[in-house]
């Protein structure tokens, strides 16, 4: 475990995700009070049946989406490393969305801001539950020097990766 | 307002087209709560009156996908199926795992009710409170796979055309049917993700007849607000602390069964249950696990359990098969039931089951019944077209299910079900083939046996549930303990009762209070509010028709060959005791409120607030 007030990186992998969806209750009670998937910073997604996997920000090293806010509404956490999103300046004009290599962030589906994943300030929710339950998809460790960005990375692009690497020859035609 | 629902149903009318919203007061809701209670109550209010003569499968049955209360907030959400069942001809509530339950809450529906024919090939697409009725030319036809690649393409491009600001938009839910649902077979499922099934029940059949090939939604809202979040979040960590201690479920899920029954309790269907005993460590769990399973935990919505395994076939005759674990009933049914005791086999029968459409239960019985009458000559190889279902032919059997779900020759009397089925070639062939027909009531048995004892059915729980032999809803004394009246609850709250194991049997209820605010005592619904659906059921069950009626004198019993005996295995010569079934049935009757034949008496209808059903029990004949 990283020590206290350190910055941290969210280690994942994929292919063991079991599609519980635990992570997007835990991040939905913690964040907004209720259980709400469409509202959760990290979200499972099924293209295809058997690849689920968790969608959450990658915190590039370079930041791109930071770089993108014309409204300077997104700053990188000192403590954490995680993208903030500060609600009161965000206009929800998406220029993340088209920034992030991976299409990650995605709108608050009832107000109008952006939803980025804020490392829970240090203690992120997701891996908890992940971790409690022993699928251990999800795994909190300490901010290095690694090549992050190549972890932002579209639905349909690590669905292709996944349907490659469990189902084979076979995976390529239930693509959609 | 009750708390816990969104409050609203969608009303889909295929005939016309027409879409609106409908409530429920909050009194049926606290009545019948959501799923299988409500279906219950909605279909005896609707077509209760005329119930004898509702064609199953014409446009005047109705079609419900039900959620509950508890979906989405009990770990492990469902979605109950429901309507006069084409098997049955009373009403089963089916439930199957996934996603489409929560999608369809935080659309803020409740459940779907769908009534009428369509003309053209259709399916529904909700995005919250936009609703449309859309075309499913090209979809149709096309198998369980294929549909849900087809129309997740289709909808997310829709969302993505329509909400191009929001972000990558989630895949919808969907539930849908295969050929065999398009093609009325009796024995067809309602599927979700490839390897769900609502199958009890045969509402693939159902949906087919409407012309509906899928439901698909996607719910943007948060899960209906509940009377206590603080608490409910202290009770799903309860539930799923109480799961995570137990390891049998999460590791192997109840994949370990096809070797475990079959082997321990000797109680899995072999060779169309002539036995059920057998020591095929070919079958074992660990051929599985390390051959098969790409996933070592695979499930649903808000699941600690994760029961599913991802089974892969990557090499050899049976390449590119997919299916879970497969769970038991489908190793059960679809392995030694057909003489069949390889996992690769398996995977490649469940694979097609699924994307055919079929249920693995109905339809693994339903061919172990014809493969037997091939065993004894009763049916020859010209009777099948040329083709031969001999024991442990995973090809022939494969054939053979497609037959089912296109209706192809003998397979169109097999799309009948196990029942129909016996008493259609028995006719044909001037014999009685119902000793060969391991079913009860029109529904095939799940597969545990009774005979040895050693598994969880009692000896009446097949012939005295209202859902028939359906292994989910069995019937057992006492009434507060494990039965049917407490199965109602886990489908009517609309949750898996899976996650139950482990867990005390109040935290269900302390759910119910949390979420909606209203107690709810374990007494009050074993035998006040459970026991009126459960009567309830009794009496559409009773009343049937149009094809068939049950008369309890004759139907509520176990199928013939459980009085035989044991031939093999450490129980050998076991069998069901006609005189303790009889005295057994005779304590449940009295137990729920049955008269001598079976039938509700007017006291326990008027005890349970049921008076004006109470006429509908002079419509109860029999020929």
């Amino acid at each position: 475990m990283p020590a206290k007030n350190e910055p941290i990186w969210i280690a994942r992998d994929l292919a063991k995700c079991s599609g519980c969806r635990k992570c997007e209750i835990a991040c939905s009670l913690f964040h907004e009070k209720c259980i709400w998937p469409d509202a959760s910073r990290v979200r499972v997604f099924m293209l295809v049946p058997g690849l689920e996997f968790p969608h959450l920000c990658a915190q590039c090293e370079d930041y791109p989406c930071v770089e993108s806010c014309p409204t300077k509404a997104l700053s990188v956490s000192k403590k954490t490393g995680a993208v903030l999103v500060d609600n009161k300046t965000c206009i929800a004009c998406g220029q993340c969305i088209g920034a992030c290599p991976g299409r990650v962030p995605h709108m608050h589906p009832r107000e109008k801001r952006i939803i980025i994943c804020d490392l829970c300030n240090g203690n992120p929710q997701c891996v908890k539950v992940c971790q409690e339950g022993s699928w251990n998809v999800l795994k909190t460790v300490k901010r290095g020097d690694e090549p992050y960005r190549l972890y932002a990375r579209k639905p349909d692009e690590t669905t292709r990766d996944l349907a490659a690497k469990i189902y084979g020859e076979a995976g390529g035609e239930y693509l959609c | 307002m009750l708390k816990g629902y969104a409050g609203k149903f969608l009303d889909v009318d295929l005939s016309s087209q027409a879409i609106k919203e409908t409530r429920f007061s909050d009194e049926i809701l606290r009545d019948y709560l959501g799923g299988r209670g409500l279906a219950t109550k909605i279909l005896w209010d609707r077509l209760g009156p005329k119930w004898e003569t509702v064609d199953p499968l014409g446009p005047e049955n109705i079609l419900l996908l039900l959620t509950g209360p508890l979906t989405g907030y009990y770990p492990g959400g469902r979605t109950c199926v429901s309507g006069k069942s084409p098997q049955s001809n009373g009403v089963v509530g089916s439930t199957l795992s996934g996603e489409f339950g929560v999608e369809l809450r935080c659309a803020g529906y409740d459940g779907i009710i769908v009534t009428g024919e369509s003309e053209k090939p259709v399916y529904l697409f909700l995005k919250d409170s936009d609703v449309e009725l859309r075309d499913a030319g090209e979809v149709w036809g096309k198998d369980g796979k294929q549909t849900v690649s087809m129309l997740t393409k289709e909808c997310r491009g829709l969302l993505n055309t329509r909400y191009k600001k929001y972000g990558e938009w989630k895949e919808p839910a969907m539930l849908y049917v295969g050929p065999a649902g398009e093609n009325k077979v009796r024995t067809a499922v309602v599927g979700s993700k490839w390897a769900h099934a609502a199958g009890y029940g045969g509402y693939g059949a159902v949906m087919g007849s409407k012309k509906l090939k899928a439901v698909v939604a996607k719910g943007t809202g948060p899960l209906p607000e509940v009377a206590d979040v603080r608490r409910v979040k202290r009770l799903i960590d309860t539930v799923c602390n109480g799961i995570y201690e137990g390891e049998l479920w999460r590791r192997w899920g109840t994949g370990a069964g096809g070797y475990n029954f079959g082997n321990k309790s000797s109680s899995e269907p072999i060779r169309n249950w002539q036995e059920e005993w057998h020591d095929e460590k070919s079958y074992g769990v660990d051929k599985f696990e390390n051959r098969l399973w790409m996933k070592p935990y695979w499930g649903d919505f808000g699941c600690p359990t994760t029961c599913l395994k991802l089974a892969v076939v990557k090499s050899g005759q049976f390449k590119g098969a997919i299916s879970d674990n497969p769970d038991y009933e489908m190793q059960a049914y679809l392995g030694p039931n057909l003489g069949i005791f390889s996992p690769e086999e398996n995977v490649f029968l469940s694979s097609l089951i699924d994307d055919l459409g079929l249920c693995g239960i109905q339809t693994g019985n339903v061919m172990g019944f014809a493969a037997e009458l091939y065993q004894n000559g009763i049916l020859t190889k010209d009777d099948f077209e040329g083709l031969e279902p001999k024991w442990g032919d995973a090809e022939a059997f494969a054939t053979l299910a497609e037959k089912i779900a296109y209706r192809e020759g003998m397979g169109n009397t097999l799309a009948e079900g196990t029942y129909r089925a016996a008493l259609a070639i028995g006719k044909r062939k001037n014999i009685d083939l119902l000793p060969y027909a391991i079913q009860a009531k029109g529904i095939s048995i799940g597969a545990h046996g009774i005979r040895s004892g050693q598994d969880f059915p009692d000896i009446i729980s097949y012939a005295c549930s209202v859902q028939c032999g359906d292994h989910t809803s069995l019937a057992s004394l006492p009434l507060d303990g494990g039965g049917e009246v407490m199965g109602i609850f886990s489908d009517s709250g609309v949750f898996c009762s899976f996650n139950g194991f482990g867990v005390s049997r109040r935290i269900r209820f302390d759910f119910y209070k949390a979420v909606t605010g209203e107690n709810l005592t374990r007494k009050e619904w074993a035998f006040n509010r459970g026991l009126r659906i459960l009567q309830l059921q009794r009496i559409m069950l009773l009343l049937g028709g149009p094809d068939l009626k049950w008369n309890p004198k004759i139907h509520d019993d176990n199928p013939p060959r459980f009085y035989e005996p044991l031939p093999n295995g450490p129980y050998k010569g076991k069998t069901a005791d006609r005189a303790a079934v009889e005295e057994y049935k005779n304590r449940y009757y009295r137990a729920v409120g049955w008269d001598r034949n079976g039938i509700p008496t007017a006291k326990i209808l008027k005890k349970l607030g049921l008076r004006e059903v109470e006429k509908a029990l002079e419509r109860i004949s029999y020929d």
